[in-house]
């Protein structure tokens, strides 16, 4: 029964890393698209205060272009950390989704220090007895316990959104309740386990050093066992299928940012996206009405220069 | 007829789906404060009614009804094998990503509703919510195509009714990418509805023959989409220099296919036809500045629109292409776009991933070149000819899409007493749509110009109210509505005159060159004709 959770849990990271892997390279792999940009466009340095662009700048293709990494990594951060997209355009449902999403920020940090600790420890004898390791355990509490009770508060905030706003109502399919009465669950039950059983997180930071250091032992006997056992298990199924739904907007996001709304790279003659400009016109047109004049065979570089006036405009006006 | 329609209504019954009801909107600004007195909006008529699939008691794209089982079949079949090329790489490798992006990860969180005119102004009707068509056109492909399970995409039946109300309802979107500014995941739900649009254009033949058969198909046929051919655009353009000649006492003569120019000038042909001080207040100004500048006469190269960039990936390319030609021919260092949004973004921004090698010439903006002149001090202007009230609209295509702000705001405070100027709120890249992008400015068929003004273009109108509450609003106080862009020009002539708004409250509109001639202290002065609107 103990290997359980142990297996439950390396599956839930492997299922996760493969899926988000999956996810980003099918993002990656598709075809450079037409530029698409939406402005403001943080990385256009003095200009995107006004939400302006290089193309204010006259001749802008004989001059340096100047882009702040700096000011993209900023509002990346302050989009990413306090959803500012969500408080500017959605203040009601920001005050469920910030602390849901802060939560699990926190958890995922509480986690990362249970697992680091635990490597610490394991390489430095009497880390845990130190001061620093006092410390750390502090953070760990501090971090796990504040993450999953205000994920819970947000989750709960947004289901219930989901449930009454009638502007949600018609546009809420069954697995979007799922999805977040599964966090209000899952998290839950992890609360509970702290609340009830490791206010100190001991139980729970041992069973991250066992899965580190593959002892798949039960960190606790009875009540406490069970509840560690089951909210492992529980949150590690829901790590699995996070990255199989919508849910992994992280992804998502990160593309949707980088390679259409702040994308405004210019092509310049002979610049590197040439090849990629030629590798999409030549692929084949198989679109079907009657003025694309392609017969599945053309490609895009043929039907853009064919001879309109030949074929008479492809159709009768 | 239902007020507040559900996803699933998109399929189901006879007739309208829902309608824009006057009844729910808010009051203007006065001196339009009374809802009861604004002018009605035109019934739809019964024989369109008849004949056309009615989504919401006005038409953009004229779709017949299926006569046959047949008929009904094939419009669903190629419904269904468009929606599968959209996600071809080769078919659609032009916004594969974006799209794909936007069908993944929706949150259905409705963050982006607020931001849309359409719905705000339509007293929050659903059905033009953003993510309504999106939604509806995710959950088809989810269910139809991928054969995914229902309860994590939702439901919705495919019929003829829902494939060819979709397709209308892509043509309640300005593109104007408002809502995507506010989508806290990324979803564009303005790149969604041309999506359905180009499914409907380059698979089952579908859209409105004001952009396709009278607008690109015309331009590459003949030249341009106004009908004008060469030897007459350029009979057209003689006569507007003569014209000029006389208003400003400056000598005008447009230069024509000059090889080796530094700049080739492309309009928006309409401008030359409706509002002929426009390509001569730019002949005016290029002249004053001493700039080596040349049309061409070419097919389609003295026309500058790209309605492909509406609802045509292919016919963007071609027009794109002989725009393109043109300019290489003439050997200019550059292609300089005069007002147009849509040509603006068609030419710069998007054509950036379509032109390689010698076919990659530059293209640019009126605006910073315009700026880069007034700031060299090459043309004299006295502020105090524009001595009355000025408000700006930013054309979506080149603000929020291509970020230039800042320019015609440096042109205007050179131009315009500061005292003078006010902005609309919000303005810049959050400005919103004039309610004619994306084709709706040419799209005239049935009561959709109605439509349009009381919808999309309501917001735009209550800006413009806004922006001069305090100002006397009678015609003895004339007030400027500043429009670089022909198509916003379009609409907002329409809605201007629609709300009889010269009469009314004293408001005309124009352009920036305009207004930038009327200011030169070496033309003779009242450029800007305000009887004439
Ligand atoms: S498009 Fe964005 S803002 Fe709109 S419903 Fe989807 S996730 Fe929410
Ligand atoms: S693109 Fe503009 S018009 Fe279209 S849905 Fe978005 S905000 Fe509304």
């Amino acid at each position: 029964m103990s290997l359980i959770p142990y297996l439950l849990a390396y599956a839930g990271i492997v299922v996760f890393v493969v899926a988000v892997i999956a996810r980003i390279r099918m993002f990656a792999r598709m075809p450079m698209h037409l530029r698409w940009e939406l402005y403001p466009v943080p990385h256009e340095a003095s200009r995107a205060a006004h939400g302006g662009s290089y193309l204010e700048e006259v001749d802008w293709w004989l001059k340096p272009r100047e882009v702040s990494k700096a000011a993209e990594l900023k509002a990346m951060g302050t989009e990413i950390l306090f959803l500012e997209a969500l408080h500017k355009h959605n203040r009601p449902m920001w005050r469920s989704s910030f602390p849901f999403h802060f939560g699990l920020y926190l958890v995922i940090a509480a986690t990362a220090l249970m697992g680091a600790g635990s490597v610490l420890a394991h390489l430095a004898d009497g880390f845990a007895a130190s001061g620093f390791g006092s410390l750390w355990h502090a953070a760990v509490v501090l971090t796990g316990a504040v993450g999953l009770a205000i994920s819970i508060y947000g989750a709960l905030g947004l289901l219930q959104r989901r449930l009454t706003s009638p502007d949600l109502k018609d546009f809420t399919t069954a697995a979007d309740v799922f999805n977040l009465a599964f966090f209000v669950v899952a998290f839950g039950c992890a609360f509970l386990t702290f609340a009830l059983f490791d206010r100190s997180f001991t139980l729970v930071s041992t069973f991250i050093h066992n899965l580190v250091t593959l002892r798949f032992e039960p960190v606790a006997s009875g009540q406490a066992g069970l509840m560690v056992g089951v909210s492992v298990s529980l949150l590690a199924v829901l790590l699995a299928y996070i990255p199989l739904t919508h849910m992994s907007h992280f992804v998502g996001k990160y593309f949707a940012y980088h390679s259409v709304r702040w994308n405004d790279a210019p092509n310049l003659q002979g610049g590197p996206q040439e090849a990629g400009i030629m590798a999409n016109l030549t692929q084949k047109v198989t679109w079907a009405a009657p003025h694309i004049q392609s017969g599945g065979e053309k490609n895009w570089v043929e039907v853009a220069t064919m001879d309109y006036k030949k074929y008479g405009g492809g159709e009768k006006k | 007829m239902i007020k507040n329609p559900s996803i699933r209504d998109l399929a189901r019954g006879e007739g309208p789906v829902t309608e824009l009801n006057v009844k729910d909107q808010e009051p203007l600004p006065p001196p339009y404060d009374k809802l009861d007195e604004e002018p009605p909006m035109a019934a739809l008529s019964s024989s369109a009614k008849e004949r056309f699939v009615n989504l919401d008691n006005t038409i953009a794209v004229n779709i017949p009804k299926p006569k046959t089982k047949a008929e009904e079949e094939r419009l669903v079949k190629g419904f269904l094998s468009g929606m599968q090329k959209l996600f071809n790489a080769g078919d659609n490798w032009t916004f594969l990503q974006p799209l794909v992006l936007s069908m993944e990860h929706c949150a259905r969180c409705q963050t982006c509703s607020e931001s849309c005119h359409i719905y705000a102004e339509s007293g929050h009707n659903p059905l033009y919510r953003p993510n309504y068509r999106s939604e509806i056109f995710r959950r088809l492909y989810f269910k139809h195509i991928k054969k995914e399970g229902t309860w994590a995409r939702g439901d919705m039946e495919l019929n003829w009714e829902a494939v060819a109300r979709l397709i209308e309802l892509a043509y309640r979107c300005n593109l104007c990418r408002r809502c995507a500014q506010t989508c806290p995941i990324g979803v564009d739900n303005g790149m969604m509805a041309r999506e359905i649009r180009k499914l409907a254009s380059q698979e089952l033949g579908i859209r409105p023959k004001e952009l396709h058969d009278d607008g690109s198909m015309l331009q590459q046929k003949v030249g341009s989409s106004t009908g004008m051919s060469s030897i007459v655009v350029k009979d057209n353009m003689d006569f507007i220099d003569e014209e000029m000649t006389e208003k400003t006492g400056l000598t005008l003569k447009t230069p024509w296919d000059v090889e080796g120019a530094d700049v080739l000038l492309m309009h928006n042909a309409g401008e030359i036809l409706a509002w002929p001080e426009n390509p001569g207040a730019f002949g005016i100004l290029l002249e004053a500045a001493g700039v080596s500048w040349t049309l061409s006469s070419d097919l389609a190269a003295y026309d500058s629109i790209n309605y492909g960039a509406f609802y045509d990936d292919v016919q963007l390319a071609r027009t794109l292409i002989l725009h393109i030609q043109a300019a290489k021919k003439l050997k200019v260092k550059k292609i300089l776009i005069g007002e147009c949004g849509h040509a603006h973004k068609a030419m710069t921004v998007i054509a950036d991933r379509i032109l390689t090698g010698d076919l990659n010439i530059p293209r640019e903006s009126w605006l910073p070149f315009m700026v880069d002149i007034v700031r060299q001090g090459r043309i004299k202007f006295d502020k105090s000819r524009n001595d009355f009230p000025v408000t700006l609209h930013d054309p979506c295509n080149i603000t929020r899409l291509m970020g230039i702000s800042e320019p015609q705001r440096e042109i205007m405070r050179a131009v315009v007493p500061e005292e003078r100027f006010r902005e609309m709120t919000p303005h810049g890249v959050n400005n919103y749509c004039c309610g004619g992008g994306s084709g709706f400015a040419i799209i005239g068929g049935h009561n959709f110009p109605d439509w349009r003004f009381r919808g999309p273009g309501r917001r735009k109108f209550r800006q413009i109210l806004n922006a001069f509450q305090g100002e006397k609003m009678d015609k003895e106080h004339p007030k400027y509505v500043c429009a670089p862009c022909s198509n916003c020009k379009g609409q907002i002539r329409d809605m201007l005159k629609y709300y009889d708004a010269w009469e009314k409250a004293g408001i005309n509109y124009g352009g920036l060159v305009e207004l930038m001639v009327n200011a030169m202290p070496e033309a003779k002065p009242g450029f800007i004709d305000w009887e004439w609107h």
